[in-house]
């Protein structure tokens, strides 16, 4: 919790803080736990079920644990005439999980986005904080190179 | 008046740094923008330094230019001599670049794609005589790709922090004349007159006053303000600082999206600068003048693009829109005044201030002034980012500037205004890209996202596609957008999927208009305009997937199969190799059979085998 109280003591505790701080706690921890929130709660005097409430219309934030990749493919209307339904499909069978999930050991997590931004180079995704583009189902078996899911525990 | 003449000192200095850099040395600029790093510009930087070892040359990483297409792209800059951009940079090119041009001063025609400055160099046409670039008005865009965005002194030695320092000697009511003077329009998509907006806020006569800038570009297939952002942040920081003024602002609050996390790392860097340089905190340049600005990262919800969620979103709320009135000028960000303006309008407003609005309004149509940024993507050969004076025809975009239809292909529809606007099929090819024009043909000009398509996609895929993304991000306060989006998108998709009923063609006309008229916001009041453009335009298409089974662009995953001509296939086994779900087998030169029901239609043997046999056969089913 020493991480926390570092984050929380950079801000006021102010109603206004809350996407901000809920977005630097989550690129610290990688998602928000029910720990955290209740901490959050604690912090801005906002009732827990409030937070939960902001947290959980912006799709940025996540609720269990993303992967140590974590691949976000673009599905703005340039990747999606350039087949990025293809792609994620792909993926999915790739990493044998479906969009939204990670893999049991942890590895990847996968998830479709609104518009990347990089159109012009379509279809694209971002792996943690790069971004890979003009991606077909050939050259995307580069990025899984030598990885292979673990059986699914379903 | 002690301020002006430091201004101008430190802008004569950083003048002499600049043309120093480049007066007597050799000079590379790295296209170092999100669409250029993803194709490779960091590596084929590492290339060019590892080759030069001690041969003095600087490598300097700047924005993007606006040819996508080409990314990576590296200029070659040599003392007296006309710089060279090359374009498709790839390791190869990259060592033979360095060790032909930039140690041996021998240009490379194969690989450039224009060049720049005056003089010629055999073989290489300048890049701004070409018809792409012919046609187009760079002066938002102006230095994108020519200058280091991380470097506040690069944009003051091409005359930057100027229409600050001209806005600093006005009086509001002189800076709101001339932006009306200059016909400025809002470039978020509306188009409301940007004078108006801040005189509003101003008379409501309230004491503190914010200014937000809109940097939530959330339409999906646009991407002008994340390249302006990172190639010319300091553009829009000085509208931001002009319009603050204007508005007796103290707070200035940035809303950009954290999908861009490169943008927002150069705003940072920008605003340290600003705040070193004295452009922005206390006393701004010796006067009375006050400002902070903050910058806010969106997170995820493209309602927020709309102002009023925007503002519920920076002061910590879920982000649904408000009713109005009252309207942001008057009670906008807690509580206060507020004028919420786009990056593009922050960005044309330091031109107005720059040039003056005479020169600005030169460019453009009678009730359309001055130059817009679009990103032109789909399928289409040149796609990138262009600015055009408002007024040029949709045709001039997409055939002299995007240089046409990908594969020589058919030019079938274009996608403008994202989620909000329409497709606007060939017949419509020369309406004039300005705000009436594209509201005459049911689109609207958005933010300036132009998807061009081909003969391949399906019309009415497209509308289902918007619909999902519209009813996925719709925030669900009013009931006519939040089951009205819903309803429509279940229809298109039973038509999609060989489902759709002869009645579904007179029930979406009839929900669409409810939505329309009932939704509280611009998202669920323009949600049916995909819907309504396509019904328009391309009713055949819709009835042949009711009526005949069958989808005509051969898209619709539903209705086609993938099979192979056993008298043309020669039995190589590229398909089988590239298969992803091994649904194709055969031995070598025996003809090789696709399992229909393994198959995933992803066409990746079709696109394989079109180059060798074109032995696969794409039909619909029925």
């Amino acid at each position: 919790m020493q991480v926390l109280n570092k984050i929380l003591s950079r801000y006021a505790g102010e109603k206004s803080d809350l996407v901000p701080l809920l977005q630097e706690i989550q690129s610290e921890y990688g998602y928000l736990s029910e720990e955290l929130m209740k901490e959050v709660s604690h912090f801005t005097n906002v009732p827990e079920s409030e937070i939960y409430g902001v947290a959980t219309f912006y799709t940025q934030f996540r609720f269990t644990p993303k992967g140590k990749k974590h691949i976000s493919v673009c599905t703005g209307t340039a990747c999606h005439v350039t087949g990025a339904q293809q792609i994620i499909e792909g993926m999915e069978r790739h990493l044998n999980i479906k969009e939204g999930e990670t893999t049991p050991d942890e590895e990847y997590s996968l998830e479709s986005v609104g518009c990347l931004g990089c159109c012009a180079l379509a279809p694209a995704a971002m792996v943690n904080d790069e971004i890979k583009s003009k991606l077909s189902l050939r050259n995307i078996k580069k990025l899984f190179k030598g990885y292979k899911p673990p059986e699914s525990s379903k | 008046m002690g301020s002006i003449m430091k201004f101008e000192e430190m802008v004569q200095q950083e003048k002499k740094d600049y043309n120093l850099l480049f007066s007597d040395k050799t000079a590379v600029l790295v296209g170092s923008a999100t669409c250029g790093n993803s194709a490779g510009a960091q590596t084929a930087k590492d290339i060019i330094r590892s080759e030069l070892s001690d041969f003095e040359c600087e490598i300097i990483d700047v924005g993007c230019i606006g040819l996508c297409y080409a990314e990576p792209i590296v200029m070659v800059l040599k003392p007296q001599e006309p710089s060279v951009i090359y374009g498709n940079v790839t390791k190869k090119v990259a060592r033979k670049i360095t060790r032909s041009h930039i140690m041996q001063d021998t240009p490379l025609p194969d690989y450039a794609l224009g060049s720049w400055g005056a003089g010629e160099i055999e073989g290489i046409t300048p890049l701004f005589e070409q018809k792409s670039m012919r046609m187009q008005e760079r002066r938002i865009l102006r230095n994108c790709g020519f200058i280091d965005p991380t470097n506040i002194g690069h944009y003051l030695a091409q005359g930057g922090y100027s229409g600050f320092m001209r806005a600093l000697q006005m009086e509001s009511s002189e800076i709101i004349k001339e932006i009306k003077n200059s016909g400025l329009r809002g470039r978020g998509g509306a188009g409301f007159p940007t004078w108006m907006k801040w005189q509003f806020c101003l008379d409501s006569g309230k004491k503190t006053n914010y200014l937000v800038c809109n940097a939530d570009e959330g339409d999906p297939g646009a991407f002008m303000n994340r390249s302006l952002l990172e190639s010319d942040p300091h553009s829009v920081l000085e509208g931001i600082l002009i319009a603050a003024k204007t508005i007796r602002a103290e707070k200035a609050y940035l809303y950009c999206r954290a999908e861009y996390p490169l943008a927002l790392e150069r705003l940072k860097t920008a605003i340290k600068q600003m705040k070193e340089r004295g452009f922005l905190g206390k006393n701004i340049m010796g006067s009375e003048f006050n400002l902070e600005i903050l910058i806010k990262e969106g997170a995820g919800a493209f309602v927020c693009g709309e102002e009023t969620a925007l503002l519920a979103s920076i002061e910590g709320e879920r982000g649904t829109p408000r009713t109005r009135p009252p309207f942001p000028t008057t009670e906008g960000l807690f509580g206060k005044p507020t004028v919420i303006n786009n990056v593009e309008t922050m960005a044309s407003v330091t031109q107005v201030m720059q040039q003056g609005a005479e020169k600005y309004s030169q460019m453009g149509t009678q009730e359309s002034k001055g130059t817009k940024t679009f990103s032109l993507v789909g399928q289409v050969k040149k796609t990138g980012l262009i600015e055009v004076p408002l007024g040029t025809t949709l045709k001039e975009v997409i055939f002299d500037i995007g240089g046409g239809i990908l594969d020589e292909g058919e030019f079938k529809s274009v996608q403008i205004g994202g989620p909000s606007g329409g497709c606007v099929p060939v017949q419509h090819l020369d309406t004039p890209i300005d705000y009436s024009s594209l509201l005459e043909v049911g689109a609207m000009m958005g933010s300036g996202g132009l998807v061009v398509m081909d003969h391949s996609t399906c019309m009415v895929e497209v509308a289902r596609y918007f619909l999902e993304f519209i009813q996925k991000e719709s925030c669900g306060k009013c009931v006519p957008c939040r089951l009205g989006t819903k309803q429509m998108l279940d229809i298109l998709t039973d038509i999609t999927v060989g489902k759709g009923k002869k009645k579904d063609l007179d029930v979406l006309p009839e929900l669409a208009e409810a939505v329309k008229l009932g939704s509280l916001c611009g998202l669920g009041q323009s949600a049916p305009n995909p819907i309504l453009t396509t019904m328009c335009f391309f009713m055949e298409e819709y009835q042949s997937h009711i009526e005949e089974g069958i989808c005509p662009a051969k898209d619709c995953k539903e209705f086609i199969t993938y099979t192979i001509d056993s008298e043309t296939c020669d039995g190589c086994m590229g398909c089988i190799k590239s298969c992803p779900v091994g649904a194709i087998s055969g031995e070598k030169d025996k003809v090789h059979i696709i399992d229909t029901l393994k198959c995933v239609k992803c066409g990746t043997c079709l696109d394989l085998c079109k180059k060798k046999k074109n032995a696969v056969i794409l039909a619909n089913s029925c």
